[in-house]
């Protein structure tokens, strides 16, 4: 089973996965590791307090005491648990990635170059620079460029696609990774990366979280949750104060619980679970970031650089419609059109023979008593044809075509220049039809959209991103495909140089700028935008130019990756919220129970009338703890992202994440306290 | 409830609303290169202040340098006002010959006044000279303009891009001063005289009562302090009732000029904000959040002291609102509104006993303060506080349309929450740390005169009034004990500086930032969403940690109160 294999199959509650990471939850119980984030390490210091109170009063002989509070001290130890459950699911979904991956990295040798002669060395002594030659059925020893001969290459190890790929000496398709296996031919390959740097390396340890670095955005989300924490620590410290200055004596395990309670501990339990997930989704669609910070500029990306062939176009010329000249009926202009491009197997060829067969119903031409003779297109003659017996059809370039039958007659000319003229400018090309002696017609080729794009740019715009689209056409060709799927403006003419300049100027202007590219010499505008997404299949130039690797090659995801990267920001920044809100719940929930013993007037805050205070104090515990694995499938899964503006979404998620954090522990706390009276869990007065 | 009380208050609030807009736009006159009607007169003053201070006022100054003459400025204010305080004994106008301010209350008063607090440790007429006041008077003008330096600093921060300067200290405070405070506070000081206010450096006047006692009445320069008192947000009263005196606030209509006066500068500042964001609705929506907070406050309070105390409208046989401590001349409604107003707005002025107020009318002068003083708050520093909480809401709610958090357009990263939590820290830590500390030490119990929870109210009070420099004292502690002078003083010292400092680093920071430009994917900071979210974090995030001190405070007296059960007594 290839990695990608694996990859696809890994669902969130693979049973495999859920023991393991429950085993793990209790592994990172460990101070030592808990102690990286406050938030939850602050809960353990209170879970072993409380256990240790618990104890103390069992001894003591105080057993109503004792069970509530064991209670408490269990419950606490959960919530902690159910943060590291959840941060040990997210990480368990890498690691087995990675075993998977790294299972293709088998001790292989390679012939190395050494002067004349060529060496056998073991893979891991391969450093940058060396020369190594593979031939068919050799693992890559290393990542490299082929520096001579063309190869096959099954790639299916590091992208999943079982499809063989060629990688050739010179161009932009020069880049082999180390682990692929060859297929066919024999190439050489100069050495690019040193062990332990090579793209699968780099792959396992982004996947295994190993690398993994906070992303700025979380860093400053765990300051803000570090400062909240300290100051309900000084809270509930002051609170004691207070009380025993109001002669009321509180017990230790109520002011954990007071505090436990107020600490964000949701979020801050699942805030490294939603970073390693954001990863891992990407991951699910076959895009190694290799930085979180990657990712996350991906939401904030401004402007999005799409390359106009390949990603919003097919990439070849369609011919969309036959234009007669005067004089000239349709049908027989698409009859020689059709016979003109039947030896023709580009894709503009087969494309005029499937027009004119599903406009007009035509066939293939009974072919005479003599065999046809094809001639096919040169750059010289710039035009292709058939001779069927006396029968002489060619297609090409206007002027081509123009010359070969010896000129236009002048009544025709004007009509034939308006129609060449008006097919330019709506961004096509013109494809003139000569039968015999005389120019008949033209065919209308054009780039075609792809299916759904027009929805997706229209989708993203919706977020307020810019769509530039870059094409090596002239402005007005560009203009019009631009207008036909929607986007906002378009870089005609595009060189490497203009692409590096345009990026420059955004960037200026203040915004971000996200592209893909393939080449070499996209390497210095990969290397300027804050999202540069290289192709798999690209050079490794690009690869290293770039902050993320497309495995499938398939640059439309680049949209993929902006919305994954919205997606990672909004659950955090929802959970957030959610975890903030719920304060005011629980307050309402602990500080009655505690204070009514000296002011039972203050019983008035008990609004949601709970049963005692033993049985408030603890649902509200128990709320706090349960609200984690609740919202686990949530902070891996991540809140659903639509493409609106930022109003829509802002009023839509505070609506759903502030409110409901507002009200919902109100709810939930109820509930438990209801339950935990029927069951009697703890003793009443 | 009545009629009038309700109109007044609703007219008062319209009258702060008509006024922010041509405050705002006068400010952005001022220190925006605009041209004002004082320019010939002030112009050739200033041009001669930079000469005589060899200031060059082209010269920017980064967020250190800026934070430097800042701090110098402040020590400088401090280290004069200390010695004067102990040698009024030995200096000129001291016709009453009152001695030298002792060492802790001299100590508290200088911090105090430097501070923008106003907390006053000491009463006025019976320990002031009139050296003494006129100093603490010049102080008066001095840390209003330092807030107001302060907030001008950060919005140059925050709305200028790809700098590394915020613009020049000495000439904000030198502008502040010319063409800001000393005419306005000129103009009032007339209208305060006019309205009956005395203005003399005559000896106090003994004059004999019908029942024939003896009575002084204290004089001296009353209405020039009053005016930059009120103006100013300082509080410092010169008498010790402070603007419930007849002599600094004769009547209703002084009550209410005083309390427009004090509005004007920070609500203005909410327009200025605004306008030099680019946007003014930035400016609106921070005004409408910090006024839909001050007419809750208002309005609760008011009904709080209509309602008045059952236990005293049972025994009377009939309803009576609460007039305890409320001068007759204001009643219920202009005491509600001007400690409310006083408390939010970081001044400090009081015309009522805040000690007598309901247990929830003081709740919500608490509530003001604990909040962090951005409830309109004092020149600058309300706005600043009010700022540091929009950064904290963009940055909280703003992932949730999936971009960086943006304020202005400029990216808020953990060195910008660093600083915005250090600054939403300090207000807790100070109160809660403090008052822990006075309700469990025999130097902080002993200065509570009234037991249980009414005394618990009294401390936070006096550890929220200093640490947001607002300087109004509910009563009912000993403020001049050592323990709280010192307390106090230090609650005054870190509620003004610590609490500044990182506003002024966000400044520094924000500044060198690239501002992208809006979009339809930018997280809307105008308009009624963001205002909501504005208020839900001020309540969430600012004044919720409060919850529990508040609750055992005033919240356990008023449900003990409406039970029938009153405190008081000896301390157990």
């Amino acid at each position: 089973m290839s990695a990608q294999m694996s990859r696809k199959k890994a669902s969130a509650f693979d049973r495999q996965l859920i023991w393991r990471a429950l085993g793990d939850s209790f592994h990172k119980l460990s101070p030592a590791w808990m102690v990286k984030n406050p938030v939850m390490f602050v809960v353990e210091v209170g879970s072993a307090l409380s256990t240790v109170v618990a104890i103390r009063l069992y001894a003591q002989g105080q057993i109503p005491v004792a069970d509530f509070t064991m209670q408490i001290a269990v419950w606490l130890w959960l919530t902690v648990l159910f943060a590291n459950f959840a941060e040990a699911l997210a990480e368990g979904r890498g690691h087995a990635q990675a075993a998977a991956l790294r299972g293709t990295k088998v001790s292989a040798t390679a012939k190395r170059q050494k002067g004349s002669i060529w060496e056998e060395v073991a893979a891991t002594e391969l450093r940058r620079g060396d020369v190594v030659m593979c031939s068919a059925g050799d693992l890559i020893p290393s990542d490299g460029t082929v520096i001579k001969g063309a190869a096959a290459i099954d790639e299916s190890a590091i992208t999943g696609e079982s499809a063989p790929v060629i990688r050739e000496a010179g161009g932009d398709k020069s880049a082999v990774t180390g682990g692929t296996r060859i297929l066919s031919d024999e190439v050489w390959i100069e050495v690019t990366a040193n062990p332990g740097e090579t793209f699968l390396d780099r792959m396992i340890g982004l996947i295994e979280g190993a690398v993994r670095q906070k992303t700025p955005n979380e860093i400053a989300l765990a300051i803000l949750l570090a400062g909240l924490t300290l100051i309900f620590v000084v809270v509930v410290m002051t609170t004691e104060a207070f009380a025993q200055y109001s002669g009321l004596h509180l017990q230790l395990v109520i002011l954990v619980a007071l505090l436990v309670c107020l600490a964000p501990t949701t979020i801050g339990g699942l805030l490294s679970a939603i970073g390693i997930s954001g990863m891992d989704r990407l991951l699910r669609h076959n895009v190694l970031a290799m930085s979180g910070r990657a990712i996350e500029a991906a939401g904030d990306v401004n402007v999005i650089m799409l390359d106009k062939t390949g990603t919003l176009t097919y990439g070849n010329r369609m011919a969309t419609e036959f234009m007669p000249l005067p004089g000239v009926e349709i049908r027989d202009l698409a009859q020689c059109a059709l016979i003109a491009s039947l030896a023709d197997d580009t894709p503009e060829g087969r494309s005029i023979v499937a027009l004119a067969k599903e406009q007009f119903g035509l066939e293939d031409p009974q072919s005479g008593s003599e065999p046809p003779v094809y001639h096919p297109f040169t750059a010289q003659t710039r035009m292709s044809g058939v001779d069927l017996g006396a029968h002489q059809v060619r297609k090409g370039a206007p002027d081509a075509v123009a010359a070969y039958v010896g000129g236009v007659p002048a009544e025709l000319e004007k009509a034939l220049t308006e129609i060449v003229e008006g097919i330019a400018h709506q961004g096509g090309t013109p494809l003139a039809v000569a039968d015999g002696g005389r120019v008949i017609g033209v065919v209308h080729l054009k780039d075609i959209v792809k299916v759904g794009i027009r929805d997706r740019i229209a989708a993203i715009r919706k977020s307020g991103i810019r769509t530039v689209m870059i094409t090596g056409d002239n402005p007005i060709t560009a203009r019009t495909i631009a207008d036909e799927v929607g986007i906002d403006e378009c870089l005609a003419q595009a060189t490497p140089e203009k692409k590096l300049e345009y990026i420059e100027q955004q960037k200026a202007e203040g915004y971000l700028v996200a592209m893909v590219g393939d080449g070499t010499n996209d390497a210095p505008a990969l290397a300027a935008a804050d999202v540069a997404v290289a192709m798999n299949s690209g050079t490794s130039a690009a690869r290293e130019a770039a902050n993320m690797v497309d495995l499938d090659s398939n640059p439309i995801k680049l949209i993929d990756i902006v919305e994954i990267g919205k997606q990672i920001l909004i659950t955090r920044g929802a959970l957030t919220t959610f975890s903030i809100a719920n304060d005011v719940a629980k307050y309402f929930a602990i500080l009655p129970a505690m204070f009514v013993p000296i002011f039972p007037g203050l019983e008035a805050l008990n609004v949601m009338h709970l049963t005692s205070p033993e049985s408030a104090v603890l649902s509200a515990v128990i709320f706090n703890a349960l609200i984690i694995p609740m919202l686990i499938p949530l902070a891996l899964r991540g809140v659903r992202y639509r493409p609106q503006s930022a109003a829509t979404t802002l009023r839509n998620n505070l609506f759903v994440y502030g409110l409901g954090g507002l009200f919902l522990p109100f709810i939930g706390i109820k509930l438990l306290d209801m339950m935990i009276t029927a069951l009697g869990l703890v003793a009443l007065r | 409830m009545t009629l009038v009380g309700i109109g007044g208050i609703v007219l008062f609030l319209v009258v702060v609303t008509l006024v922010v807009k041509p405050v705002g736009l006068y400010l952005y006159n001022v220190f925006d290169g605009g041209r004002t009607w004082l320019d010939p007169v002030l112009a050739p003053v200033e041009r001669a202040i930079y000469k005589v201070g060899g200031v060059n006022p082209a010269k920017e100054m980064r967020w250190t340098e800026y934070l430097f003459a800042l701090l110098a400025f402040n020590l400088v204010g401090f280290v004069l006002l200390y010695p004067v305080l102990r040698l009024q004994g030995v200096l000129p106008l001291n016709p009453q010959h009152l001695p030298a301010v002792g060492a802790h209350v001299a100590w508290n008063t200088a911090v105090s006044f430097v501070t923008n607090t106003n907390w006053q440790a000491y009463g006025g007429e019976s320990t002031l000279s009139y050296l003494s006041q006129m100093w603490l008077t010049v102080q008066q003008f001095l840390s209003p303009i330092t807030g107001l330096a302060m907030v001008l600093a950060l919005i140059r921060g925050l709305t200028r891009k790809n700098a590394t300067t915020l613009g020049n200290f000495w000439v904000d405070l030198t502008r502040a001063f010319l063409w800001i405070a000393l005419p306005v506070a000129a103009v009032a000081a007339l209208v305060l005289i006019a309205l009956g206010t005395p203005q003399n450096l005559a000896p106090y006047t003994i004059v004999h009562t019908l029942q024939g006692a003896k009575q002084i009445l204290p004089q001296g320069p009353v209405a020039s302090m009053t005016s930059i008192m009120q103006f100013g947000d300082n509080g410092g009263g010169y008498f010790n009732t402070n603007a419930g005196y007849p002599f600094e606030t004769p009547n209703a209509a002084s009550l209410m000029f005083q309390l427009t006066l004090g509005f004007l500068v920070p609500v203005g500042l909410t327009y200025y904000f605004g306008k030099k964001a680019g946007d003014t609705r930035q400016g609106w929506t921070i005004f409408a959040a910090m006024m839909v907070m001050f007419m809750f406050g208002v309005f609760v309070t008011y009904w709080a002291e209509a309602a008045g105390n059952p236990i005293v409208s049972h025994l009377l046989q009939h309803a009576v609102p609460n007039m305890t401590g409320k001068e007759t001349r204001f009643g219920v409604a202009g005491s509600s509104l001007f400690e409310t107003g006083t408390t939010a707005v970081s001044w400090g002025s009081t015309a009522a006993a805040n000690d007598s107020f309901t247990p929830i009318g003081s709740l919500i002068l608490l509530f003001n303060m604990m909040s962090g003083e951005v409830i309109i708050g004092a020149w600058g520093v309300g706005l600043i506080g009010m700022l540091a909480f929009a950064i904290l809401a963009v940055f909280l709610a703003g992932l949730m349309v999936g971009r960086t958090p943006e304020y202005l357009g400029k990216k808020i990263q953990a060195y910008e929450v660093k600083m915005a939590t250090l600054a939403m820290i300090v207000p807790t830590f100070v109160i809660l740390g403090f008052a822990a500390w006075a309700v469990s030490s025999r130097g902080g119990v002993s200065g509570i005169f009234n037991p249980g929870p009414q005394g618990l109210s009294e401390v936070l009070y006096a550890f929220s009034s200093g640490v947001g420099n607002n300087g109004s004292a509910m009563g009912g502690l000993n403020a001049a004990s050592p323990f709280y002078t010192w307390t106090v003083g230090f609650a005054m010292l870190i509620g003004r500086f610590p609490m500044y400092i990182p506003a002024l680093a966000i400044a520094g920071s924000m500044v060198k930032k690239q501002r992208v430009p809006p979009s339809i994917g930018t997280f809307p900071t105008n308009g009624w969403l963001f205002g909501l979210l504005l208020i839900g974090t001020v309540v969430i995030v600012g004044a919720l940690v409060f919850f529990p001190a508040l609750a055992l405070g005033p919240l356990a007296e008023q449900f003990a109160m409406q039970a029938g059960h009153l405190f008081g007594g000896v301390p157990k």
